[in-house]
């Protein structure tokens, strides 16, 4: 075992140029946000974004030139704001490729990657128009000669977590829900993670069950207490709704691209760290989140 | 107390075909919203599940979720688990109902929520299928709510996200699908059902003041109907009251 421990910049180091970047958490909820930003810092490009549900964070990284494609169930900037802008702007147009699965036919992907077999069979998303312009093909089963599909394997390059408390090893646990980030993460040929605490190992082993990952399968360890924000953690801070709905009007005001641009130059590019953007955020803000999570899971 | 608007009625309408100590499992926005108030009225002991890993989902007053994982969902809930989990309860038959929202509907319950227009040069990319495939596609029985606009109920929708019965007759089972398939659309003008055998959806009931004709001008396809077309029963207050404390609008407006 050894000691992980190291910057975000430092971590994002791990990512080059073509990858294929698995995004952990769901929507607003655990995404690695302090990863993300760095990643838009570090001027990669070429890059393929996969997760279930994509908002925000793929708008920033397709409009900073670091990602041309997704690979996802499902893109928008939620139930309240609706579709995409900047996605709707670069498919239509043509500058960026949108491959979309269901959220079963993309997490057994994940799933068939993370238990290193090529392919699993499923009965979701046949007949459908999503499995005619898929790469799925079909499978008939030895045993009874019934006819599945056959979604393949997907091995991201990277995969990016943000974890409630990690040891310097790389022993993750979370709390709440945790989408899609196991099988991602085992995946993965790479795995870097942020954590909001880092701890000792005694710490983890008092409450195993609550591992979600064991150290062999991680790569990186950056402590970032609210690396989710602008996003949830469970149980420790709520989603920052009005910081989102400002990033929406922008992009209303001033039109997707320019809209996106100048929401990175406020919080992203000239901010030399994520801290630097929380501080931007302000402290009082971030206080009453975390005051509105402890109501809603206590 | 106003009368319920389009969407409440849709949502009063679906809650009712919700029945108690059943397993739904639902889309967010209006599905959800009918899911919560069918636990809230006549089905208590109804089991909602989220997508995001949320397996009986409680409600409270003024506070819905509005997506399928947020601290508002997992408030209350006997488990979280992960979303790929969830929907491999789906694929192995355990829930009764998935209730969907539509972008566009065909007559065959074919649901698109991909894009508008051709797929290699979209007019329209909207934002896919999410869970929808899913649940259309396993669930045991498939109930949708949608506003009803011809644009939205076409002859043939422009991308099939998620399967209804295809193109009607055994094309649901001859492609792969052994279970499932919707069983009724829900509108602020009618309810519909699906012919046993040719699948075509028909009208079945009426809402209240309603015509067929007003039904006919406003799909965008042929419309059959039942034999004897039935009349919805309109809102209670107790269900225009709780729905309306449930979703925050105030209940005295």
């Amino acid at each position: 075992m050894t000691d992980k421990v190291m910057s975000a910049d430092e971590a994002v180091a791990q990512v080059h140029d073509g990858d294929l970047v698995a995004v952990g958490g769901s929507l607003f909820s655990r995404t690695p946000m302090a990863l993300i930003f760095a990643l838009v810092r570090s001027g990669r490009s070429g890059l393929t974004l996969t997760r279930s549900l994509t908002c925000y964070e793929a708008e920033l990284l397709m409009v900073s030139g670091g990602v041309d494609g997704l690979v996802t169930s499902w893109v928008g900037l939620g139930l309240q704001w609706g579709v995409s802008p900047v996605v709707r702007m670069l498919v239509e147009q043509g500058h960026a490729f949108h491959e979309e699965w269901s959220h079963l036919a993309l997490g057994l992907r994940f799933k068939a990657g993370a238990m290193g077999v090529p392919f699993l069979p499923t009965a979701t998303m046949m007949g459908s128009d999503l499995e005619a312009r898929s790469k799925a093909a079909r499978v008939t089963c030895p045993y009874t000669g019934q006819e599945l599909l056959a979604v393949p394997a997907l091995v991201p390059d990277v995969a990016f977590l943000h974890v409630h408390r990690a040891d310097k090893f790389g022993n993750l646990q979370v709390e709440g829900y945790r989408h899609m980030d196991v099988d991602i993460a085992r995946a993965a040929k790479r795995v870097v993670v942020t954590a909001e605490q880092i701890v000792d190992t005694s710490e983890i082993v008092r409450n195993a069950s609550d591992t979600m990952l064991p150290h062999f399968t991680v790569d990186a360890v950056v402590h970032q207490p609210f690396g989710a924000y602008p996003g949830e953690c469970y149980g420790l801070y709520e989603a920052d709704m009005a910081h989102l709905d400002s990033y929406v009007q922008g992009l209303r005001d001033r039109g997707p691209q320019a809209g996106v641009e100048h929401y990175l130059r406020e919080n992203v590019t000239t901010r030399a760290t994520f801290d630097d953007f929380l501080q931007h955020v302000g402290r009082d803000r971030l206080a009453a989140l975390q005051q509105q999570a402890m109501e809603m899971t206590t | 107390m106003s009368p319920a608007s389009p969407e409440e009625l849709r949502t009063i309408t679906i809650s009712r075909m919700l029945d108690d100590h059943r397993v739904v499992f639902a889309g967010v926005g209006a599905p959800l919203v009918a899911s919560a108030l069918a636990r809230r009225l006549h089905a208590p002991h109804l089991s909602v599940v989220l997508e995001g890993g949320i397996i009986g989902v409680t409600f409270r007053d003024g506070s819905l979720p509005v997506s399928t994982n947020e601290m508002r969902a997992a408030f209350g809930a006997p488990m979280l688990t992960d979303i790929t989990d969830v929907f491999l309860y789906a694929q192995a038959g355990f829930f009764d109902y998935g209730v969907l929202g539509a972008a566009q509907v065909d007559r065959f319950g074919n649901i698109n929520s991909s894009i508008i227009g051709d797929h290699d040069h979209p007019t329209v990319r909207l934002p896919g299928s999410g869970g929808a495939n899913d649940i259309a596609s396993l669930c045991n029985k498939l109930l949708i709510v949608t506003s009803h606009e011809s644009r939205r109920f076409v002859e043939k929708v422009d991308f099939i996200t998620s399967p209804g019965w295809l193109s009607g007759g055994t094309t649901r089972c001859d492609a792969g699908l052994r279970q499932g398939g919707p069983a009724a659309v829900v509108t602020e003008l009618a309810v519909f059902d699906f012919h046993p055998v040719s699948k075509e959806m028909r009208v079945c009931a009426l809402q209240e003041g309603v015509t067929i004709d007003e039904v006919r001008s406003r799909t965008g396809f042929e419309l059959t109907t039942v034999a004897d077309v039935g009349q919805v029963a309109p809102p209670t207050s107790v269900e225009l009251q709780t729905l309306r404390k449930l979703t925050g609008v105030d209940a005295h407006q």
